[in-house]
């Protein structure tokens, strides 16, 4: 029962948190004394690089590297890291879109050559080269197996991506709430907006993951039912 | 594991001497590229750019995808992969095997390119060879690295197209830290960090497929 309430839930308080945040981000917290109005971006654009980099690919790694892992070997674990990589894709996505948003103004492009922009590109084709890899195999255990291979190769950019703003000293600020040395540079109202702002978009997350995994469970369903129909039809012929 | 590893390699550089297809396609294939970079410079750019080590790798990539399809190519009759496979043989031995055969192709492409580098693109000798050690490093990871993707792509339909989508952006950081440690061996700067990178790299995807090699050969 708590399990039904909690699953029923998810998607109006997911939504409420959201529209808290926009209320906040861009209602209720000042603009900023050197970027002004710019600085709502904060509100939206490190929530959902952290639900893109750590929440879903992590999701995805973890749960590849558990179906690597014979003892836990289930096809539970490839739907969870398809359909994570699948939501990884899209916040990836809008990482770069919000970051080019936030860019053109501040630094004069869309895109520069900044290490943590590189690297996060790099780790979107690596996202959509885990889905083509997927598409590319037609048997579940073969499609599996490399797939997971493949997410856990990939998840060596995770770190790099990271680390890139403290190692390289590029044009993208280095970490603002979690810091090296663990000191906060946000205070306030921001500070609580931008924490809304993860919670709520980790929230949205796991409401995209929990409706992606039951389309995929329904869609392998379908398969087998297609797959058990076509043999009988099959035996049909043969007994004819 | 060592024992299966010289005898894989053996076996895929046996294949290479008979074939040539190092010799005569792909060898052959680096230098058209290497002149094709020089003519999209230019003549009045081509002899004094600094571009110089960003296309050597990037000629250099090129050469090894086709080097990883071709690897990967030499088992892929029918039957090839599932006789290899009852043949009991340790997958970690099967991926160095295959990495150190890889890399000896790769070492042998890469000096040619190096010397058609100083050739066509003027680069100055002095810091080729500097710069040598790097781009043997860089090689090998790039071999350890590749013949993983290959194992990744082996067997399907689209292997061929599939193989540098999924590779190219693992290579980046490879390249990035392969030009940077070229570069500063010809116009001097710091060398430690990019080696560091690329050691790294060749640590790590060599763990990575010792460890799951075995897995992407599992029939």
């Amino acid at each position: 029962m708590i399990k039904d309430l909690s699953q029923r839930l998810l998607g109006p308080v997911t939504l409420v948190l959201l529209a808290l945040t926009i209320w906040l981000g861009l209602w209720v917290t000042p603009p900023d004394a050197v970027q002004g109005n710019l600085v709502r971006l904060v509100y939206v654009h490190p929530s959902v690089a952290w639900v893109a980099l750590y929440v879903s690919f992590g999701t995805a790694t973890i749960a590849s590297a558990l179906y690597l892992w014979r003892r836990t070997r289930s096809m539970v674990m490839d739907r969870v890291a398809h359909c994570a990589m699948e939501v990884a894709v899209v916040f990836i996505a809008l990482t770069l879109i919000t970051g080019s948003i936030w860019g053109r103004p501040t630094w004069g492009v869309w895109w520069a050559w900044d290490a943590r922009l590189t690297t996060t590109a790099i780790l979107g084709v690596l996202a959509l080269g885990y889905l083509a890899l997927r598409r590319a195999n037609d048997d579940p255990l073969l499609r599996a197996r490399r797939g997971a291979v493949y997410a856990v190769l990939a998840a060596i950019n995770v770190p790099i991506i990271h680390f890139s703003v403290d190692w390289w000293k590029t044009l993208h600020q280095g970490a603002t709430v979690f810091t090296v040395n663990g000191k906060i540079l946000i205070h306030g109202i921001q500070l609580w907006t931008l924490l809304m702002s993860f919670v709520a978009f980790t929230l949205l997350f796991i409401w995209l993951l929990r409706a992606r995994y039951r389309l995929e469970v329904r869609r392998d369903a379908v398969s087998s039912t297609q797959l058990a129909q076509a043999l009988v039809t099959r035996q049909r012929e043969g007994a004819q | 594991m060592i024992r299966t590893a010289w005898l894989v390699a053996a076996k895929d550089l046996r294949i290479e001497m008979r074939s040539r297809v190092l010799l005569w396609q792909v060898v052959p294939f680096g230098v058209i590229a290497l002149l094709l970079c020089g003519l999209a410079l230019g003549p009045a750019h081509a002899g004094n750019s600094s571009a110089g080590p960003g296309l050597y790798y990037l000629v250099i990539l090129l050469v090894t995808l086709l080097m990883i399809n071709r690897s990967q190519g030499v088992e892929r009759r029918p039957g090839t992969r599932s006789s290899i496979a009852t043949l009991g043989l340790d997958p970690a031995g099967l991926f160095l095997g295959k990495s150190l055969a890889l890399a000896i192709e790769l070492w042998v492409t890469g000096l040619v390119l190096l010397a058609g580098a100083v050739l066509v693109l003027h680069t100055a000798l002095h810091g080729a060879i500097v710069a040598l050690p790097s781009i043997l490093v860089t090689l090998a990871a790039l071999s350890a690295a590749g013949t993983l993707y290959g194992a990744l792509t082996a067997g399907g339909e689209a292997s061929a197209t599939l193989l540098p989508v999924l590779a190219l952006p693992a290579f980046a950081p490879l390249l990035i830290a392969g030009e940077r440690s070229f570069h500063n061996a010809l116009h001097g700067g710091a060398l430690l960090g990019w080696w560091v990178i690329v050691v790294v790299a060749l640590v790590a995807y060599v763990a990575m497929g010792i460890l799951l090699y075995g897995v992407l050969e599992e029939t």
